[in-house]
């Protein structure tokens, strides 16, 4: 093999790197809580015996974030123009605590812990990612959402002069990037808010100062830098199935058994695959995660809503 | 022979050098992932691979196609004897990309391709372009443009059928970011209009070809 085993970052090297992190003070805050929580939670039990984390330049250099154009290195080479503070975050729609809000205050005093998660991209590539996040759950009941809230949708920032890809005369994206989920998946224990990685603060090119985190899911519908929270009995329209509906539903729950009219979605490759061995592997139903979520979509006809 | 014949074979050296330098560049960064995997062609080379030698395949499609124009254009006619060795460049593109696609997508297994060639609309259009530019290639002989006499053109022109196959194939196949498109359609137009041009002219059957 050309590839020796990615290192296994060790605990105490995640907390001292994250320590001297603290330009928002949250984020300080949170490393101290992590040190005393556990970083091996229950969360990471689903990671199967030969997942392993894959190397931090590739996660924070092989991306997909078409704001900032469409090559997996254009996220890396231009996000670092976004100006992530400010952030003000609008809350809206069927909820009782409606309005903006700055980024810090919806997250204050909130614990960011280690989730380490299995990451399936509809182009049938993988990654296992050391993510800092906050359960969707505790930050959606803030805003105390009414029996009207049936699902949550999610808006990227538009900010063309920042945002290459949104000036682009070439790309048939209609921005904001939009996704959403049930009020249900979003209250699920494995949903969460991203706001770091590896330990270190959220880089720009993975979605700062915050993105969502859904891992059963493929890739798409973990929306990035996210600056609008819409509570609503209408099932949102996600940006891709805006383009092709045939392709992309509003679900997108990883499944092998459903062929995508560009890709198979029965196998994917673990990166870094190489020339020599691409690490293919089988994928698995909702990305291995289906005895925390199957129950979900009892009942559900899982070709139809794909 | 001729003094003249001197400067246009070094015209057919200086373009066959330029068809060879994405390969000589493939070849390095496929030492690079050698020596150092993800540091040649990223962390997924299957992918890297496969962008690479398609883009290529495109350019080089197109750049065979465009020399009868510039024959004309610049009143070259030895311009046309770089032509069969450009377009069996742009074959040899397409060639390895199919072959990128064999052994790291599909993994050599012929039911996984077979269901790719059904099911995916742009595999379809891409292996078909392949075919006919297999036809084209296995015919580029003079003994087989010699035994097929006039049905050579004929043949030939399937290049008029290979390139919106390839341009379909991309099409379909790409999901947003349509600036290379956009320029591949716009070269292919300009050269299918000078060509429609030529042909309307009344003497267009002396300068005829691809
Ligand atoms: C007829 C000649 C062909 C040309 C000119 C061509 C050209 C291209 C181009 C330009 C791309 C996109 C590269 C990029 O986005 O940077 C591409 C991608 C691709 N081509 Fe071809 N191609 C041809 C034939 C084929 C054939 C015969 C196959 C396989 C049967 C094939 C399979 C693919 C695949 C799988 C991709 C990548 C799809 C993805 O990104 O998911 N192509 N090709």
């Amino acid at each position: 093999m050309l590839i020796g085993k990615s290192p296994k970052i060790p605990t105490s090297e995640i907390i001292s790197e994250t320590t001297y992190l603290n330009r928002r003070k949250f984020l300080g805050q949170s490393t101290a809580l992590i040190a005393g929580s556990s970083l091996l939670g229950s969360a990471n039990a689903g990671l199967q015996p030969d997942d392993e984390i894959t190397p931090e330049d590739i996660v924070t250099q092989f991306n997909n974030f078409y704001e900032f154009g469409t090559d997996k290195s254009d996220p890396y080479e231009n996000a670092h123009t976004l100006t992530t503070d400010p952030w003000t975050v609008t809350v809206s729609g069927a909820a009782k605590k409606t309005g903006e809000f700055a980024f810090e205050d919806i997250i204050k005093g909130m614990t960011a812990e280690e989730r380490i998660y299995r990451f399936r991209c509809v182009e049938a590539w993988s990654m296992v990612v050391p993510w800092m996040g906050i359960e969707l759950k505790k930050i959606l009941e803030q805003f105390e959402p009414t029996g009207d809230a049936k699902y949550v949708e999610f808006k990227t920032l538009v900010r063309p002069e920042e945002m290459p890809g949104q000036r682009s005369f070439f790309s048939s994206i209609d921005w904001p990037y939009v996704e959403g989920l049930r009020m249900d998946e979003a209250y699920n224990p494995l949903s969460i808010m991203v706001t770091g990685l590896f330990g270190k603060e959220l880089p720009n090119q993975n979605g700062a100062p915050w993105r969502l985190m859904v891992p059963w899911k493929y890739g798409f519908k973990s929306v990035k830098s996210i600056v609008s929270i819409h509570f609503t009995d209408k099932q949102p329209l996600n940006t891709w199935q805006q383009l092709q509906a045939s392709e992309y539903g509003f679900y997108a729950n990883v499944n092998p058994a459903v062929s995508h009219p560009r890709w198979s979605q029965a196998s994917e490759r673990r990166l870094p695959s190489t020339l020599f061995n691409t690490n293919r592997r089988p994928t698995l139903p909702f990305n291995g995660y289906a005895e925390e979520v199957a129950h979900l979509y009892k009942g559900m006809d899982l070709k139809k809503f794909y | 022979m001729t003094v003249a014949k001197k400067p246009n074979n070094r015209l057919k050296l200086v373009l066959a050098l330029l068809a060879t330098a994405p390969a000589l560049w493939l070849a390095y960064l496929i030492s690079q992932e050698i020596s150092l995997p993800t540091s040649g062609l990223g962390p997924d080379p299957a992918e890297g691979l496969l962008h690479y030698l398609g883009d290529w395949s495109m350019i080089a499609l197109l750049v065979a196609f465009s020399v009868t124009p510039l024959r004309r254009i610049f009143k070259q006619p030895m311009l046309a004897r770089s032509r069969r060795m450009l377009g069996l460049f742009a074959f040899f593109y397409v060639a390895l990309h199919l072959a990128t696609y064999i052994v790291l997508y599909v993994e050599s297994s012929w039911q996984l391709l077979v269901a790719d060639f059904v099911e995916r609309t742009y595999i379809t259009a891409g292996i078909a372009g392949f075919f006919g530019l297999v036809a084209m290639a296995v015919t580029s002989t003079k003994g087989w443009r010699r035994r097929l006499g006039q049905n050579w053109l004929r043949l030939h022109k399937v290049i008029y059928l290979v390139i919106p196959l390839a341009l379909l194939h991309l099409i379909w196949l790409r999901k947003d970011g349509f600036g290379d498109i956009a320029l591949y359609i716009l070269w292919f137009s300009i050269l299918l209009g000078e060509r429609i041009y030529q042909a309307r002219k009344p003497r267009a059957a002396l300068t005829k070809g691809l």
